[in-house]
């Protein structure tokens, strides 16, 4: 009876939005399951984690967060009796278990060397980075697609074949097991990333910008750090967070070539160890807050994602 | 006197853009940004890569490192190329490249063209489906063992709760055949929302007023979606698919904490081999060899690749 125009029957119709709606939303609700099982369990005592059938209500308890962060003795309850009143709710907790506190957790330093090493090589990277890829934008540089593309290549070899070389220079050298050598190593993963992505975002800032600062008197430098660096922030920030996500998330070349003072987090928690196997709410605990700050960097980089993740081969 | 000369000159003819800027030529000012960067890819990748070329055709062994090292020529390439559970590492690799990819390739898809739908919300349930591919592999590995598990875990429990299949039958990782899915259902459970994320992308690039223009002709939505839609998006999907293929040839956390190659060696993958010949046999010579060759087969493959996606492209 109505007509259509051409545009309105090309635009989907109210159902069929609806329908797609609900196939994601109900697609994403199960893609998000096992994250919320993760956060559940952290919350569960160890007998609630590994009931049959899963607990889904239960009586949360903080007390995988205290195993994650300190390591236990197992005593006698006569023992246990004879020592004074519990200083905590960590030292009830495991008193009830007949065991006591006999000392901090790996937990924390390890986390503290994931910052490190994840912050530190981010720096190094887009510090890097960024002066390449303004080279690359802005100068004739010899054989740049040659270059370029020798950079993005470096991407490509498996971590466990590069580990086998860089393991033996790096015991050469003294860098084994050491967070400088971790945030060289993830800086010269990252850069690659960096150069491509940030090539992409200078490229959009017109050349006329430094050119009219030139004109003004300013030199290259100060043109580059005047007018080009605070054009480009949005972009820098971006590549920041996903050499940061990069760096937090690595495990090949950490467990490969880290054993003990400068181990990172993801091999660290698979190692959490209870009485008879895996602490799961330990190991929930901890996975629960190395997954916070990436949480919080996804929400804020939504935008941004998808140059990150492709080299910035798409533009979006 | 003849200095002040030229200043003046240079001074009254405008600089053809700072040419020079004090003693730094643009060319210089260049290599001096692009140097660094050169060094360090030189130092960490180029420089070991050359050094396991050179491994490749010894006998060294790292943790022996005072033997004396033998020059073997080709034969580390040949045991390798002869060598039985290398091909099969190779096979389970391509299987499980083979099985990822196309699962995370249809489901992407589907969600990226209904997520184009742009339905309420549709920004918050993009956000919340992106969350997978942001976790650390290991992590993430490492948990999914505890939601396989028969008698404890989630996944069984779900599994059971539909199917009536007692728990304890549903053993994801110590099963033979069942083995290999655990680690692609969690892989694409993982890398989905990427796929999901470029094909959302070549979806968003195809011009409204082609459909338009099919409407105007009457082309049926099905005829729309073979004609326009799906080659349209056909650069972005193969794209998806080159970096998910590089990444899942090369795949080693998630399997390394899910199964660690068993049972047996059933999921072993290449990556895993190169481990275990090189971190746990100490054949640093043998193993380098098989990372040379699984890096000139990922670059090999991915240049052939590229070349077919460029045509797809011009077309």
């Amino acid at each position: 009876m109505s007509l259509t125009t051409a545009h309105s029957v090309v635009a989907p119709s109210t159902n069929s939005k609806r329908i797609a709606g609900a196939i994601i939303i109900a697609y994403a609700l199960i893609s998000i399951v096992p994250l919320l099982w993760i956060f559940a369990t952290s919350f569960k005592t160890p007998p609630d984690s590994i009931a049959y059938p899963p607990k889904i209500l239960f009586q949360p308890s903080l007390e995988g967060y205290c195993n994650l962060f300190t390591t236990r003795t197992r005593q006698t309850p006569e023992y246990i009796n004879s020592l004074g009143p519990a200083t905590g709710f960590c030292d009830e907790t495991t008193r009830k278990r007949n065991m006591v506190i006999a000392g901090p957790s790996n937990f924390l330093p390890r986390f503290v060397n994931s910052l490190i090493i994840a912050f530190g090589s981010t720096f190094c990277a887009v510090f890097l980075g960024t002066l390449s890829a303004y080279g690359f934008s802005r100068f004739k540089v010899p054989l740049a697609d040659d270059l370029l593309f020798f950079i993005l290549s470096t991407r490509f070899m498996p971590p466990i074949a590069v580990a086998i070389p860089i393991y033996l220079m790096y015991r050469e050298l003294g860098l084994s097991d050491t967070a400088l050598g971790m945030i060289l190593l993830y800086t010269a993963v990252n850069v690659s990333l960096a150069v491509w992505l940030l090539k992409g975002f200078i490229d959009e800032i017109p050349r006329e910008y430094e050119e009219a600062a030139m004109i003004d008197g300013y030199t290259r430098l100060q043109a580059f750090w005047r007018t080009v660096l605070p054009q480009a922030t949005t972009g820098i920030a971006a590549t920041a967070i996903f050499c940061l996500i990069f760096a937090w998330n690595e495990y090949a070349f950490a467990a490969l070539l880290t054993s003990g003072t400068a181990q990172t987090a993801p091999p660290f928690i698979p190692t959490i160890i209870g009485e008879g196997g895996q602490d799961w709410p330990a190991v929930a605990a901890g996975t629960t807050i190395f997954l916070v700050p990436i949480l919080v960097f996804t929400i804020l980089l939504r935008k941004q994602l998808l140059r990150g993740i492709t080299f910035g081969a798409v533009r979006k | 006197m003849l200095n002040r000369t030229a200043e003046n000159v240079a001074r009254a003819t405008p600089e053809p853009l700072a040419r020079k800027v004090r003693g730094i030529s643009d060319k210089g000012l260049a290599w001096l940004f692009i140097s660094p960067t050169i060094l360090l890819l030189l130092a960490i990748n180029i420089f070991p890569l050359f050094w396991a070329i050179y491994l490749s055709f010894t006998n060294y062994r790292a943790n022996r490192p005072n033997e004396v090292v033998k020059n073997l020529g080709l034969a580390n390439y040949q045991r390798i190329l002869g060598d039985k559970d290398i091909w099969i590492a190779m096979q389970t690799t391509a299987h499980f490249v083979f099985w990822t990819i196309l699962l995370q390739t249809l489901i992407g898809f589907t969600l990226a063209w209904l997520i184009d739908r742009k339905f309420r919300g549709h920004a918050f349930w993009t956000t919340l489906i992106l969350v997978p591919m942001m976790l650390s592999p290991a992590v993430v590995g490492n948990f999914w063992r505890f939601l396989y598990e028969p008698q404890i875990g989630l996944f069984a429990y779900a599994i059971s709760f539909v199917t009536r299949i007692p728990p304890t039958d549903i053993q994801m990782l110590s099963n033979v055949s069942l083995a290999p899915w655990s680690i692609i259902i969690v892989d694409t459970w993982m890398w989905t929302p990427y796929v999901m994320l470029i094909c959302l992308a070549g979806l968003r690039s195809i011009p409204e007023y082609i459909y338009e223009a099919a409407e105007v002709d009457r082309a049926s939505n099905w005829r729309q979606f073979w004609s326009i839609t799906l080659p349209m998006a056909l650069p972005f999907i193969m794209l998806a698919v080159l970096f998910r293929g590089i990444e899942n040839f090369k795949m080693f956390d998630m399997v390394n904490l899910l199964t660690g190659g068993g049972p047996g060696s059933t999921t072993e993958v290449a990556s895993i081999t190169l481990k275990r010949q090189a971190f746990e046999s100490w054949r640093t010579g043998y193993s380098s060899a098989f990372a040379i060759i699984l890096f000139v087969a990922v670059f090999g493959l991915a240049n052939i690749y590229v070349k077919a996606l460029n045509k797809v492209k011009q077309r």
